[in-house]
């Protein structure tokens, strides 16, 4: 076995196993935390396939930003765990019906026969100055130019739409404005007096 | 020591490959631990100067080995783990927080040939390891079970937060003007002398970047992470011994990579000042690249400390404002503007 390999199949268990933590650890945070490693792990894999591109960005734009977010909310809320426990048993049914009902489409669609190296040839190696990132960058900015930008705008628009929703007046909070207070002058805080001393 | 050639040709290809790197990168990360620690050294003293004291001066002569007595006794000191805290991610925090800190050298150009992996998205893998290292932070404030901790340890996510996305857009701006990833060939970009380098072309973005470090490493006046006057020591008050000095190690191997950093999107690395100039020129020909790289990042680090030693530490809405409301749009107006000249080609720097 080669070093390639067995560096592969240490990931991909990693990545196996930190999935199986996400669903299956109680407390919220130990999920994020083990999806935090799935997306490691994973993007160790992307870098083996030659990706070096998306698999830092895995890095950069989920672990790095999303997850933290995420890990942000998780501690904040104050989540009740024997709530979440709750009503297993009742909910047991349903849930193993849906599993199956994924599972059968899962393999459906994705059976080994569509796989392999004979339905799709080996990639061939690039050699060690090929650049993954301008080789992406100009497909999307070519080729895949219109999706690229759509895309771009639903985002927009959703990010719009994500703050016109959350964002609400409160008029008792204390907030300042850093400019109102950048912008004071003395005369608006301080009023000089001149006064005759006093005698006595 | 035949005996050892042969055993070492005897070793598979692969085996060999992994232990000149393995030794290589115990060349790189040796000399980092000792600078780290004579970083801690340099700071009391300049501070104490700055304040009109002397700074250590009991151990060793001038002080010098107070470093290495401040490392014993941190080896030494028993390590308390809160009776609730999580045992694993407590004792996992600060090694998560150091890693990115010291992995980031590996793509990190020395000099010209000096570099452990030169990788074509070498700027790419430098913005994720670092960007992975607030996690150190949030795990230590939320397996501590304590309340100071985790609101350090909010306060501090959502800072990184904020200046990483600061700081990625500075380094756009660097990688459009050089039109690489790499991190010698950006170098390269900026051949030719004090007025080539990036810090004048970007100097808005080396401002927001050199800013944004700061508040990054979580230094004064951006330590509201810490805040010893408000939430004690923030995410590590219940680290102690070897632990706490760990992330003491992180801080500090963070400052000097971002000082490093800076050096080489900015000032040109290991180029000298002097390049292509009629006189001064030749006259520092003999100064070797590495030399130079090591006089702009100390500047850096010195920048650092007086900083710290100046300015009073920032209130939080108002590094809030400065992240999101001054530094991103600045940083977007001036990528737009560093586009446009490299793509009309404007003279001097973009032709």
């Amino acid at each position: 076995m080669t070093l390639e390999k067995l560096i592969f199949y240490v990931l991909a268990a990693v990545v196996i196993l930190a999935a199986m933590m996400v669903v299956t650890r109680r407390n919220p945070v130990h999920s994020a935390l083990f999806l935090i490693l799935a997306f490691v792990a994973c993007s160790g894999i992307w870098m083996l396939a030659e990706a070096e591109f998306l698999a830092i960005v895995l890095v950069l734009v989920y672990v790095g930003a999303v997850m933290v977010l995420f890990l942000f909310v998780l501690m904040m809320l104050d989540i009740d765990l024997a709530v979440l426990r709750a009503g297993f048993i009742k909910m047991l049914p349903l849930g193993v019906v849906m599993a199956i009902a994924m599972a059968a489409e899962l393999i459906l669609i994705v059976r080994a026969e569509n796989f392999g190296l004979d339905k799709y040839a080996a990639p061939a190696r690039h050699a060690a100055d090929y650049s993954n990132t301008e080789e992406i960058g100009s497909v999307l900015y070519t080729v895949y130019m219109y999706p690229f930008e759509i895309a771009a705008v639903i985002l927009l628009v959703a990010i719009i739409a994500a703050i016109g929703l959350t964002m609400r007046k409160r008029p008792n909070t204390k907030y300042l404005d850093s400019t109102n207070q950048v912008l004071v002058k003395r005369d608006d805080r301080v009023r000089m007096v001149s006064m005759d001393a006093e005698k006595g | 020591m035949e005996f050892f050639i042969s055993l070492w040709e005897a070793l598979p290809s692969e085996l060999q490959y992994l232990i000149w790197t393995l030794i290589k990168i115990i060349v790189i990360v040796a000399p980092m631990m000792l600078a780290v620690a004579y970083f801690t050294y340099a700071e009391r003293k300049i501070i104490g100067y700055m304040q009109v004291r002397i700074g250590p001066n009991r151990v060793g002569p001038k002080g010098w080995l107070q470093p290495i007595a401040d490392a014993v006794k941190l080896m030494f000191k028993e390590i308390v783990i809160p009776t609730n805290a999580n045992k694993v991610l407590f004792l996992i925090a600060p090694v998560i927080t150091l890693a990115p800190a010291l992995a980031a050298w590996a793509v990190f150009p020395f000099d010209e040939k000096l570099v452990l992996a030169d990788i074509n998205a070498g700027l790419l893998y430098i913005l994720a390891l670092t960007s992975v290292g607030v996690y150190g932070v949030i795990i230590a404030g939320w397996a501590s079970n304590s309340k100071y901790a985790f609101l350090g340890a909010m306060r501090s996510a959502a800072q990184i937060v904020a200046y990483e996305i600061a700081m990625g857009f500075a380094l756009v701006g660097v990688l459009v003007a050089a039109g690489s990833l790499n991190l010698g060939d950006i170098i390269k970009a900026q051949q030719g002398g004090l007025f080539s380098w990036f810090w004048l072309p970007l100097l808005p973005l080396f401002g927001v970047y050199v800013i944004s470090g700061v508040a990054e490493t979580n230094r004064a006046p951006f330590d509201v992470a810490e805040g010893e006057s408000e939430i004690v020591a923030g995410f590590h008050v219940e680290y102690s011994g070897m632990l706490f000095a760990v992330f003491f190690l992180a801080e500090y191997a963070n400052m000097i990579l971002i000082s490093a950093l800076t050096a080489v999107m900015f000032l040109g690395g290991w180029l000298s000042p002097f390049q292509g100039w009629p006189v001064l020129g030749p006259l520092f020909d003999w100064v070797p690249g590495f030399v130079w790289l090591v006089i702009k990042t100390a500047f850096f680090m010195f920048l650092f400390l007086w900083l710290r030693a100046t300015f009073p530490r920032y209130r939080y809405d108002q590094i809030m404002r400065l992240g999101w409301k001054v530094f991103i749009p600045i940083t977007i107006v001036w990528i737009a503007v560093v586009g446009l000249a490299v793509v009309y080609q404007l003279p001097w720097w973009f032709d």
